[in-house]
């Protein structure tokens, strides 16, 4: 791969798609027939400009609506689907404005949509991609909308058939009705007239939230019976005709560089097709692949494996030889020493914390973490002369599609990019990494491959979750409550080695400064210091929220413990300060404090918050907003005199405005919160001699089922008729309500995450 | 050649001995709803059964399973068109999440079942250890109470 192709490949594609110009989504539909006379709504190829110069690849047909004769409504899905619930979500926005009945809905995936225009590359399908948790808000008034055009194409055949006037014409589930002439029509029975009628060009009208029969209701997800029987098709279960199996090996030490490969033996070993050395990106260059390594090329997985095994690799020497989480850690505490970046600074913070009462003044821990999804890495490519074909596991098919251009060199318009269901993301998969690897080596080869990353692989590299030390210094008033406020991060931006970043920009993606409690405190100031390490950063689940949220509600207990406080009382009236802020950051533009104090109401009341606790027992609170929603987590632990720590009972609340599928949301909300205390109990990614210490789930322990209390409540509680994202919200504050209720069930204050073996070692002394 | 039965067909394996009986279900048959996660028997999303007793495929070599009898995924229900127990409490409950890892906890807890056939939580806790990244651990608990009592009733 050239360095110009690199430099033309977008970093981050969850924020790299405003190359695409945002075109009127319904514009873009057009209606048709199916071959058996159905009738489809979405965007047939004909649409298509230059479709003369189009690969056959390109000309398929991508629909939202496919009305069969026999009523079954087959509803297309734009969007990845890695467990968030999306598919179900988005499929009953389209049947509950279509009117159908939701058992005869199924629903189909739909490939990457780009059209080439004068201006650049446009959606043709709309916006494809999810990150940030903007999956369902995205798509909530286009997709209802594109459910009400069907709608209206079926009322308008119908009143065509009974010569009726449109207005006396509505539906019922599955059916046109017309009460004063009598007549009812279904769906079926109406589509081949309505496939001749062209796209409302009105916008159709969109139901009122009263009338709502299926969105708002809890609904199973519509794809378990394939999960659970086998049949769902991940990307590493794809299958194609003629396909070759592929893996890289990869350098042990962190930007190493292949010196020499003795490829001799492993091109003895049966199955093994070929061997080839890959150019990764120059150490402390910008990446977008990480890989520089040697590709393995067999008959089977399996026979790739061997050959990996096989090969000698030589390394040069890399510059990160010598870095190690030691020096790392050391070092943050060096700089916070010293004076940092002042990147948020209002009042007079040093003249406030002079005159306190108190002062306050701790420091955190937090850890490298890895995505670790269950899938790993995988991708299927065949790039041939004038196309490739891609199915990936990825989170963004646009950032895909870009990884493909840039190490193919061909058009994005040839390049077709199919999304498999996906094992997991968690933020890992918004980089096309593996996607670009793969196109390498089908190119290279002329074969149709499938590389396959091992779960060593991944672990090893992964853009990671920066670690980073903080520290947060409060002066009090004489009631105990915080005047002036400071926070201090020496850390590991994940920013780092990004494309076009410029180093005063680095803090912006690990302090957010509009977050709680920057609006209720008149001094407040932030404080950045950017550390170096080669371990590659990324986003994971909730980005800097997870850290900052477990270091700004521990400190809030910290303050509340020693002033004589209650953690619930301070949170409270610091939050009753703000009816309203705004909010700058992703997930704005406001936020309102007040909807974070139902929910810590809530999840105290649920729990019984306050009431006298047995020795050795503890209750701990915590909440945060997060990318537009609210969240908040009342744990009970147990901790005995040997310091062994049971999670007794979880209460959660989610407020994510309105809760288009309240099932799928408390499905996020429980994943979220496990996903959190896992993370906090065990996990962490180190360095010694510049290389990844853990490399499979033996050394990066993830929760078992064991640790999760069988008393644990998800609630959703709506507030208005907005949905909001909920991915991601239902994980910052799990870990800190976890570590408060563990220092009242103990009196150890946990500082530092995760809390392997901290507590035992605390309560032996 | 290794002869074994694959969800009651008797199948033949001419290729390395070495390979685990993961990837011969994976590329060799296309038996893809048994998934490979870590490769080293510790995550328990390649859950199969031998001989009725759930192992991990991706540490056992083809050459181990000779003459013996594999039920994966794809053969766990009684029929076409019919659900395992277990199978029906995980789609009743509703528990998978990206559901990567479902196969491996349906084979799991097919095996769990059988000698813990009304399971209290601890056995639950002392004996399921398959990973779920998800976090879908809530749910797969009520699922398995859920399939104990389906499969009682039966």
């Amino acid at each position: 791969m050239s360095e110009t192709h690199q430099a033309s490949l977008q970093p981050n594609p969850a924020q790299g798609d405003s190359q695409t110009v945002d075109y009127s989504r319904r514009r873009f539909l057009v209606v048709g027939a199916t071959v058996s006379g159905g009738l489809l709504l979405g965007l047939p190829a004909i649409a298509l400009p230059n479709r003369g110069n189009a690969s056959p690849d390109d000309r398929q047909i991508g629909f939202f609506i496919n009305i069969l004769a026999n009523g079954e409504v087959i509803i297309g899905n734009n969007q990845p689907e890695l467990g968030q619930g999306l598919r179900t979500t988005l499929a009953m926005l389209v049947a509950e404005e279509l009117d159908v009945d939701w058992g005869k809905v199924r629903i189909e995936s739909m490939p990457l949509g780009l059209l080439k225009t004068a201006e650049g590359y446009t959606w043709k399908y709309g916006g494809q991609g999810v990150g940030g948790s903007t999956g369902l808000t995205s798509n909530w008034t286009f997709m209802r909308e594109v459910g009400a055009s069907g709608r209206l194409l079926l009322i308008q055949a119908a009143a065509q058939l009974w010569n009726v006037p449109l207005e006396q014409c509505t539906t019922t589930p599955g059916s046109v009705i017309c009460e004063k002439a009598g007549k009812k029509a279904h769906y079926g029975e109406l589509v081949l007239l309505a496939s001749r009628l062209s796209v409302p060009q009105s916008t159709a009208p969109l139901k009122s939230m009263d009338d709502f029969r299926i969105i708002g209701k809890p609904h199973n997800n519509k794809e378990v019976i394939d999960i659970i029987t086998g049949k769902a098709r991940y990307g590493i279960d794809t299958s194609m005709p003629n396909m070759r199996f592929a893996v890289i090996a990869r350098s042990p030490v962190l930007n190493g560089r292949v010196a020499s490969i003795d490829d001799s033996a492993a091109r003895k070993l049966k199955g093994v097709l070929d061997v080839f050395h890959i150019e990764g990106p120059e150490p402390d260059a910008p990446y977008h692949i990480l890989a520089h390594g040697v590709a393995v090329v067999a008959t089977s997985t399996w026979a790739a494996i061997q050959g990996r095994n096989a090969l000698k690799v030589k390394w040069q020497e890399s510059p990160s030889r010598n870095d190690s989480s030691e020096k790392f850690w050391q070092q943050n505490q060096e700089m916070l020493a010293g004076t940092g970046q002042i990147v948020h600074d209002q009042g007079d913070f040093k003249a406030a914390l002079g005159v306190a009462t108190k002062v306050i003044q701790h420091r955190y821990e937090l850890p490298f973490v890895s995505h670790a999804p269950l899938e790993p890495q995988n991708c299927y490519a065949w790039v041939q002369k004038d196309r490739a074909h891609i199915i990936a596991p990825t989170q963004m098919p646009s950032g895909a599609s870009r990884a493909a251009a840039a190490a193919t060199g061909l058009e994005r318009e040839h390049i077709r990019v199919e999304m498999s269901r996906v094992g997991g993301g968690f933020g890992r998969r918004l980089n096309n990494d593996y996607v670009a690897e793969a196109c390498i080596i089908s190119k290279r080869t002329g074969w149709p491959i499938k590389l396959q990353w091992t779960r060593e692989d991944d672990m090893t590299n992964d853009f990671y979750r920066p670690g980073g030390t903080h520290e947060v210094i409060a002066g009090l008033d004489e009631k105990g409550l915080p005047t002036a406020w400071s926070q201090r991060l020496a850390s590991g931006s994940k920013y780092y080695r990004r494309p076009n970043m410029q180093n005063e920009n680095l803090w912006e993606a690990e302090l957010y400064p509009d977050d709680f409690p920057k609006a209720m405190i008149k001094n407040f100031r932030l404080e950045y210091f950017h550390n170096t390490i080669g371990l590659p950063r990324g986003s994971w689940r909730a980005p800097a929220h997870t850290a900052n949220a477990f270091v700004v509600q521990s400190f809030l207990d910290e303050i509340a413990h020693a002033t004589g406080q209650d953690p619930l009382a301070l949170r409270l009236e610091l939050l009753g300060r703000v009816e309203q802020q705004p909010y700058g950051n992703h997930g704005g533009p406001t936020m309102t404090p007040g909807r974070l104090s139902r929910l810590l109401k809530f999840v105290a009341d649920r729990i019984d918050y306050g009431a006298d606790q047995a020795p050795g027992r503890g209750v701990g609170i915590a909440g945060h907003f997060t990318f537009g929603g609210y969240a908040a987590h009342a744990i009970e632990v147990s901790v005995n005199r040997a310091g062994s720590l049971k999670i007794e009972r979880i209460v959660a609340a989610i407020d994510c405005g309105f809760a288009a599928n309240p099932n799928a949301v408390a499905a996020q909300l429980q994943g979220a919160t496990i996903d959190g205390l896992s993370t906090a109990l065990n996990l962490e990614i180190t360095v010694r001699e510049g290389r990844v210490v853990q490399q499979n789930f033996d050394d990066y322990p993830l929760m078992q089922i064991a640790r999760v209390p069988s008393r644990f409540e998800a609630h959703v509680l709506n507030y208005d008729d907005t949905p909001t994202g909920v991915g991601e919200i239902g994980l910052p504050s799990s870990a800190p309500a976890l570590t408060n209720a563990i220092y009242n069930a103990s009196g150890v204050r946990i500082r530092r995450l995760p809390i392997t073996d901290q507590l035992k070692k605390a309560m032996a002394t | 050649m290794i002869s074994f039965r694959i969800n009651d067909k008797t199948i033949q394996f001419k290729d390395d001995p070495a390979t685990p009986l993961l990837w011969v279900l994976r590329d060799h048959f296309q038996l893809t709803g048994t998934k490979f996660g870590c490769g080293i028997g510790e995550c328990g999303a390649c859950t199969v059964h031998i001989n009725g007793k759930a192992q991990s495929s991706c540490i056992t070599p083809v050459s181990s399973v000779s003459g013996k009898s594999i039920v994966t995924i794809e053969g766990l229900a009684p029929g076409e068109n019919q659900l395992h127990p277990v199978q029906q409490a995980w789609l009743d409950e509703d528990v998978p999440q990206c559901g990567y890892c479902q196969s491996g906890q349906i084979m799991a807890t097919v095996d769990f079942l059988r000698r813990h056939p009304q399971p209290s939580d601890k056995d639950i806790d002392d004996n399921m250890t398959n990973l779920c990244r998800c976090g879908t651990y809530v749910r797969i608990r009520k699922a398995i109470h859920r399939a104990a009592r389906l499969s009682r009733d039966a």
